[in-house]
Formats: C-alpha cells, structure tokens, sequence
C-alpha cells in the first residue's frame, strides 16, 4: 500500500511553551514525536512541530520516581543505567523487543504513548508501573486515565514512573520475534502484595484488569485471577489474529506474568 | 525550505521539501549504498548512522536531519573496521544480491561501538532489523561473529 505523507510546513521549537504556542494556533499543526510511526498511514500535516530542540530529552531520578522526557528516544532509554538497574531489568527487556534497534533510536517515548498506540508493547508495561504523565496544558495525570481520555492538542512533556521497585513481567504472543504482539500482557506487585495486570494489543490499547487486581488483594489463585483478568477485558479481530485466538491466550499470557513476579 | 546536514563528513545546504524522508534526499544526492527497500521502517536496508547511531533513513524526515551528522557507506570507504566487516562477509559468502549489505555493515559497525563483547543473541537482537531474502542468515551470522571474534 503507498502512504502518503503530505507536510506544508516543519517547525522546531526551542522550547514547549512555543511548541504548543504553534500547536494551538495553526489550524492542522501536529507534534510529530520523531516522525518514526508516521510511515504506518497517510496524513496530510499542515504543520509538522518537531521537539527535538524543546528540552524534553533526559531521564532522570527524583525522590524515587524515574522521569523521562517526552522527546526521549526509546534507544536512549534502554541505554540509561538508571533504567536498567530498575524493575529487575524486565523494563529493558520489554524496550528491546520493539521493533529495531534502528527505529528506537528514533522513536520517542511521547510519540510512543501520546498516540495511544493499541499494538504498543510499552504502554502495556508502563499501565503496571505507576506511572503518570504530565502533559503541556492538561496537567499530570496518570496514564490510566489519559488513555481513557480524548486529549488532542497537547504536548506529552514527561512521563514519571512513581515507584521504581516494583517487580515486572511482560509476556507477549507473536508470530515471529520481529513482529508486533498479537497479544500482550504485564504484571507487577510492589513489596506490599499490590498487584497491577494490564492486557494490550486486544488490539486496542493496554487497559488495567481492575478486577482481577482487587481479587488478589484477598486471594492467592493465580489462575482465577489470570482467568478474571482475561474475562473483563474485551477483543477484537485483525490482521495479527482473531478476537476468539486472543481470548484463549490472555489468561494464559496473565498467569504466567504472575507465576513469573511471584517466582 | 533549505536545510544544513553534514554527510561523511562534508557539509551540505540542501533544499528540500518538508515531506521529503532523509533517505530520498540522499538518494536525489547520489548515496546510492542508501537503498530503498520496504519504506515502511521495517527491512532496514535504508540504514545510515545519524550522530553515529543507526537509524532507518527511510523513517527520518529529512528536516528532522538539519543540523545532524549523517554517515553513509560511501563515508566509510577507508575505514579499516569497514573493510574488516566487509572482508569477513566476502569470505563467507554472507552477500549474494548484496542490496541488504550497506544497511548491514553499518548496523555491525556500530554494533561494535555500543557492544563490547556481544554474544551470538546479543547480535541477533541488535542486527534483527536488517532483513536478508538470499542467504537466510547463516552465513551473515558466521561472519560477524569472525569478525568480532578477530576485532575483539
């Protein structure tokens, strides 16, 4: 299929408060993150704002919360040592899988997650992992919410990971290694027994399984809680696979990401 | 618009247009080792270094690459760890058609730079982007391992 991509003007930005200065005020004007995802559709773009001369690149730890800045590249990311001595390096792992080394090294984190991608690996892990975003206008929030949300113009300007001790799994189906996910899984449990479970690639976005999680804050049967984290979520089909294949794997998926933070 | 990038080391002024990717304007340029393959950032033969990281020209918008140093095959010519790689790959019949092989060898060279000691898995996570239709990787993956093996 030819996409085409149809760009009238290209804006960099020394800095946010012009990024989203522009981003208000010119009719058709996207952040295009890295430009990285854009080869997936055709689009057409009055006004391309590029932001990656707006400061929003670092990664930094601030009382126990992990900040990285929209602008960040995935392959930065899983470079930093702050990151891999994190999450008992299942964050690094969960980063490595996606795509090439090639395109992380231009993808960024807040074209990543500002999309709402629903094949993203990354949004799945990060749902268990505390986290929020802060975006230019609406504000932190966390990631929960924003993807329930219908935020359009606005600059994701930091992601914060609040608590970087909590133990992760992520499990994935595909058909090949270099592939997206059919399916996705994440699971974590902070030292309290606080369990987080999200499911991704339904093919819609990462979602938290909210009941499975509250089901094990009194109990201790991981294939129950696989099996109602499974069942509260809803599927669909794609080219990747079909709605009945992605409710048979999910608890499966599940209940190994909980066997796995339990080990 | 009108756009400054250095490649292999000489800087340009190029006029370009603002839907142009990097990897057109290198091939309007005459880096033809720049090759076309997919153009939907998957099969990597668009590989260039960019700052001396490897990136998918064909995915980079040509302005996002004003005021970036930009490293193609043509700019490594006399580079021994350049002729090291592509000796081991000669060697070991690792190219048949050889359209994948810029895009390769600057995804090894700068493997090596990142990489210190990696093991066949490392290599194979790190090159997994740089897709080959003739030789199946068996051979590919027998020369980079001597030639690490060699260099290391």
């Amino acid at each position: 299929m030819i996409r085409v991509i149809e760009i009238k003007e290209y804006y960099r930005p020394k800095s946010v408060e012009e990024a989203y200065e522009k981003l208000i005020n010119v009719d058709g004007a996207e952040i295009i993150g890295s430009g990285a995802f854009m080869r997936l559709s055709s689009r057409k773009i009055n006004l391309a704002i590029d932001l990656q001369d707006a400061g929003l690149s670092y990664i930094k730890l601030e009382n126990n919360e992990i900040k990285i800045g929209g602008a960040t590249t995935l392959g930065d990311i899983e470079k930093n040592e702050i990151i891999k001595e994190s999450f008992n390096g299942e964050l690094i792992k969960a980063l490595q899988i996606i795509w090439s080394v090639q395109l992380r090294n231009i993808a960024t984190i807040g074209g990543t997650v500002f999309p709402r991608l629903g094949f993203s690996d990354l949004i799945t892990v990060l749902l268990v992992l505390d986290t929020d975003v802060v975006l230019y206008n609406n504000g932190r929030m966390p990631l929960e919410v924003f993807l329930e949300e219908k935020i359009r113009k606005d600059i994701l300007m930091e992601l914060i990971i609040k608590n970087k001790d909590r133990k992760l799994s992520f499990q994935y189906m595909r058909n090949s290694f270099y592939d997206f996910s059919i399916l996705n899984a994440a699971v974590s449990v902070d030292e309290g027994g606080d369990f987080k479970i999200a499911i991704g690639a339904r093919p819609a976005v990462a979602k938290l399984a909210k009941e499975a999680m509250e089901y094990l804050k009194e109990n201790e049967n991981i294939k129950e809680a696989a099996k109602i984290a499974a069942e509260e979520m809803t599927y669909g089909s794609n080219i990747k696979g079909s709605k009945e294949y992605r409710e048979m794997i999910a608890p499966v998926l599940v209940r190994r990401g909980l066997e796995e933070v339990l080990k | 618009m009108k756009i400054s990038i250095t490649i292999n080391n000489v800087k340009r002024e190029i006029e370009i247009s603002p839907s142009e990717f990097l990897l057109d304007v290198l091939r309007r340029l005459d880096y033809m080792s720049v090759k076309k393959g997919c153009d939907t950032g998957t099969c990597g033969v668009c590989t260039v270094l960019m700052d001396g990281k490897p990136v998918l020209s064909c995915s980079v918008l040509a302005a996002s690459a004003d005021g970036h140093e930009i490293t193609t095959i043509e700019g490594l010519e006399n580079d021994p760890e350049f002729k090291a790689i592509s000796t081991a790959l000669l060697e070991e019949g690792a190219d048949q058609c050889g359209f994948c092989s810029p895009g390769l060898i600057l995804n090894v060279y700068a493997m090596k730079k990142e990489l210190k000691n990696p093991t066949e898995e490392d290599m194979k996570k790190y090159l997994v982007g740089n897709l080959c239709r003739c030789t199946g990787y068996v051979p590919q993956m027998r020369a980079i391992k001597k030639y690490f093996e060699v260099k290391a």
